[in-house]
């Protein structure tokens, strides 16, 4: 005891900080077609490698190569391009928005967009996505439309959640979009929920929950994992590794071992890892996942290597805790570039045609935005009546609420 | 002018060179400060707290002075952030922690009440649980049902747990060197509205800050307020107006646009409770509207209003009326159909004094 060594604390740190020049050289990211594709019935066991390496599938030269290419035709790709594109401009519209005093708050996905968009795509109809707040990817990708999202982010009187929630915590059940809950984890074990009952029911559709790298730390994320390979429930558990959290980078959460996917080791779940950042590789592992979930194989748990280009939110200022140049300089490229120049390769697409494509989609967004902002902005036009305040709170307004409402004279 | 008196850090004969003009962000930053230079046992952490400084920056420049052991970031699990504390205090350690959000403190509420608030009796004072729990709370920053809430009421309901809400930097600072100080569990209810300047509910007024007010002039160093003395804000003989934190400021307000004179009390502290201060003006006033933030329904207004009828029934000359948050979330676009703002105080004290 007595001459044992002094014991320290140990805090993890992100290698760069405001003021360092960010270098990934360090960074090993395995070539694009370098990682296998297994059965999707192959034993967890045989699959540990998976969760330690990186699954993708466009290489540098814009190439699509190896066991996960070939899950879309060009057409479609085109299609996910524009729809990546539609939610970057849609985000810069709407960044702008905010900060023009027409919304209190915002959160956009740049640099993440193939994540969400790629995903919707390897879904079926009444699948059912519980999404945080970084997932309007798989609204843009199906279909949802553009001028609804920006009623509810004003706040106004088309707002479909009557001007009760914070901007960007959509609810689409129609677009198998679950409602968006500000604390975060509590929709990872829902969706292992949602799979449950599914299967209880003797159904055929499949859940999908969604969590970030930072909240992973949340004892619900750790709930999910246990019920979903408990009962094999048909789920895909997406984990979205865009190495920050806030201010926090990865590493707090993660520790200074390991990875995100191997978390699923322990419970005995595959899991992948996969280029967030590669539109055709997040397709091909999401169908992946779908598929054993949909042949009763049970849970698989993705983890999507992206980062977060601009700030957390409306609130935030990245610059008070990373050097301005990390997300030029983040390996993994940029999820649209990358597509356009695997398009452009295979002769699908040009450079003018991707002008072009950008001048129709500004158009859409603007023609979205104006149709919105006819009916209201947060402080402007016509708003939910504070009526609205009152109800849904219960399927019954109990007589207490009641006698509150008609306090209020509405 | 209102009578105004106040009992706080700043005591009369130590004004001058040792006071210093903060925002409420910066008092609590300087109560740790304080606190962790004078004791190494206090420790700082949460999410986001260490290198940035927490999303309010009321850490900031802690882990540069003190080093990351001392302050540093916490994994996104407030089950885990307190439970961590629980077992650091039971090494000896003296953790003040934060949430991000008082609407985040859920997944750790099992932490909270189960463990940190019985520890000393379960375990018959050889385990004990001196940590603080910093949250901000309340509304009026258009932050929807998760950036919003005032859960006072779900801590002042756990015996074993110590409550406290300031209302202006002086306050903060004080009270927050109490709190750490203090031998039992202390949860810190910061209302975020009130972190960078006063604000008394009229939302359509410019933003207010804190540089103009006397109550940003913090004694500098270790200046405690004890915990469970109230702080009356404006002397009257019409009613007594009870209030803590954005609400005292919203009331000060109500009362000067009702023409009534109000004696306004800041309670500071809900759990324990200057009881003696509420019935004393009680007994003088005849009449007591209670003003929170909260939804009404189980508020700690309930606890307030029986108490004073326990205490001064005979003295009473209208009931004990209540200002609230309706019984129902917080929502977004109707922020200030749901805060309790000057309007509808005045009504009320309108209703109490016509009673
Ligand atoms: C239970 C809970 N704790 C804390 C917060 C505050 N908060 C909102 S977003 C966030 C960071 C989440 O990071 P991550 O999970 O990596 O997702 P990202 O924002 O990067 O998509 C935090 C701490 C919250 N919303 N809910
Ligand atoms: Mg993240």
């Amino acid at each position: 005891m007595t001459d044992a060594a002094k014991l320290t604390f140990h805090v993890p740190e992100p290698e760069l900080r405001p003021g360092d020049t960010p270098d990934f050289s360090h960074v090993t990211i395995p070539q694009a077609g370098s990682v296998r594709r297994p059965e999707v019935d192959e034993h967890p066991q045989e699959i540990r490698d998976l969760a330690f390496s990186i699954i993708r599938v466009l290489d540098r030269e814009g190439r699509a190569v190896g066991p996960w290419a070939g899950t879309l035709s060009d057409a479609e790709l085109v299609e996910g391009l524009r729809h990546m594109m539609t939610l970057r401009i849609f985000d810069n519209r709407m960044m702008t928005a905010q900060r023009q005093g027409k919304t209190s708050f915002y959160m956009q996905h740049l640099g993440e967009e193939a994540v969400a968009c790629a995903f919707r795509k390897a879904l079926d109809p009444g699948d059912m996505n519980f999404p945080t707040y970084r997932q309007a990817g798989l609204l843009i990708a199906g279909g949802y439309p553009m001028s609804k999202m920006m009623c509810q982010i004003y706040s106004n009187e088309a707002d479909p959640l009557k001007g009760r929630q914070l901007p960007v915590l959509y609810s689409a059940r129609d677009h198998g979009f679950f409602s968006v809950s500000g604390n975060l984890a509590t929709q990872f074990i829902q969706a292992v929920g949602w799979a449950m009952a599914s299967a209880i029911s003797g159904d055929t559709r499949i859940a999908a929950g969604w969590i970030g790298d930072g909240s992973t730390a949340e004892s619900d994320f750790h709930a999910a994992l246990v019920f979903a390979s408990t009962y094999k429930a048909p789920v895909i558990l997406n984990i979205v590794n865009n190495q920050w959290a806030i201010s926090t980078f990865q590493g707090i959460a993660r520790g200074d071992a390991g990875t995100f996917a191997a978390r699923g080791h322990g419970f005995g779940i595959p899991s992948l890892r996969v280029d967030g950042n590669d539109y055709l590789a997040v397709h091909a592992v999401a169908k992946w996942a779908a598929e054993r979930a949909r042949r009763n194989l049970g849970p698989t748990l993705v983890e999507y290597v992206t980062y977060r280009a601009g700030g957390h939110s409306t609130s935030d200022d990245p610059s008070a805790y990373r050097p301005k140049a990390e997300s030029e300089a983040w390996p993994l490229g940029d999820p649209v570039l990358r597509l356009k120049a695997h398009l452009i390769a295979t002769g699908a697409w040009s450079d003018e045609r991707h002008t072009q494509a950008e001048a129709e989609i500004r158009a859409e967004v603007i023609a979205a935005q104006k149709e919105a902002e006819k009916i209201g902005t947060l402080h402007t036009g016509r708003h939910p009546s504070p009526r609205e305040m009152f109800e849904d709170v219960y399927a019954e307004m109990p007589p207490h609420l009641l006698r509150q409402r008609h306090e209020t004279g509405f | 002018m209102p009578k105004c008196r106040r009992t706080s850090c700043a005591s009369a004969t130590r004004r001058g060179s040792d006071m210093a003009r903060m925002t409420m962000v910066e008092a609590i930053r300087d109560a740790h400060d304080v606190a962790m230079g004078r004791d190494d046992k206090v420790v700082v952490f949460g999410e986001d707290v260490g290198y940035f400084g927490g999303v309010f920056r009321c850490t900031a420049g802690l882990q540069a002075k003190y080093g990351p052991s001392r302050c540093f970031d916490a994994p996104i699990s407030e089950s885990g952030i307190v439970g961590a504390a629980v077992g650091m205090a039971a090494y000896g350690l003296k953790p003040c922690v934060e949430i991000q959000f008082a609407d985040y403190m859920y997944p750790a509420y099992d932490q909270i009440v189960s463990e940190a608030a019985r520890l000393r009796y379960r375990s018959a004072g050889e385990f004990t649980c001196p940590i603080v729990i910093r949250m901000p709370t309340g509304g009026g920053i258009f932050g929807g049902q998760t950036h919003s809430q005032s859960p006072e009421a779900l801590f002042t309901h756990v015996a074993g747990l110590k409550t406290v809400v300031p209302s202006n930097p002086q306050d903060a600072k004080g009270l927050l060197l109490a709190a750490i100080d203090d031998p039992d569990p202390v949860i810190f209810l910061e209302p975020k509205r009130l972190y960078n300047g006063p604000f008394d509910g009229h939302h359509d007024r410019p933003v207010e800050s804190w540089k103009t007010s006397p109550l940003s002039e913090v004694e500098e160093g270790w200046c405690p307020i004890p915990l469970g003395r109230a702080n009356v804000v404006r002397e009257g003989g019409d009613l007594t107006v009870l209030a803590y934190g954005t609400m005292v400021h919203v009331a000060l307000a109500a009362v000067a646009e009702s023409g009534t004179d109000a004696e306004v009390i800041d309670l500071r502290t809900l759990i324990p409770l200057d009881v003696d201060a509420i019935v004393a003006s009680v007994r003088r006033t005849g009449r007591c509207l209670i003003v929170h933030e909260a939804t009404l329904t189980s508020g700690f207004g309930a606890e307030l209003a029986a108490l004073v009828q326990r205490n001064c029934f005979w003295h009473l000359e209208a009931p004990v009326l209540r200002v609230a948050g309706w019984d129902t979330p917080y929502p977004h676009a109707q922020e200030w159909h749901y805060f309790p703002g000057p309007a509808r105080i005045v009504e009320n004290i309108r209703a109490v004094m016509e009673a």
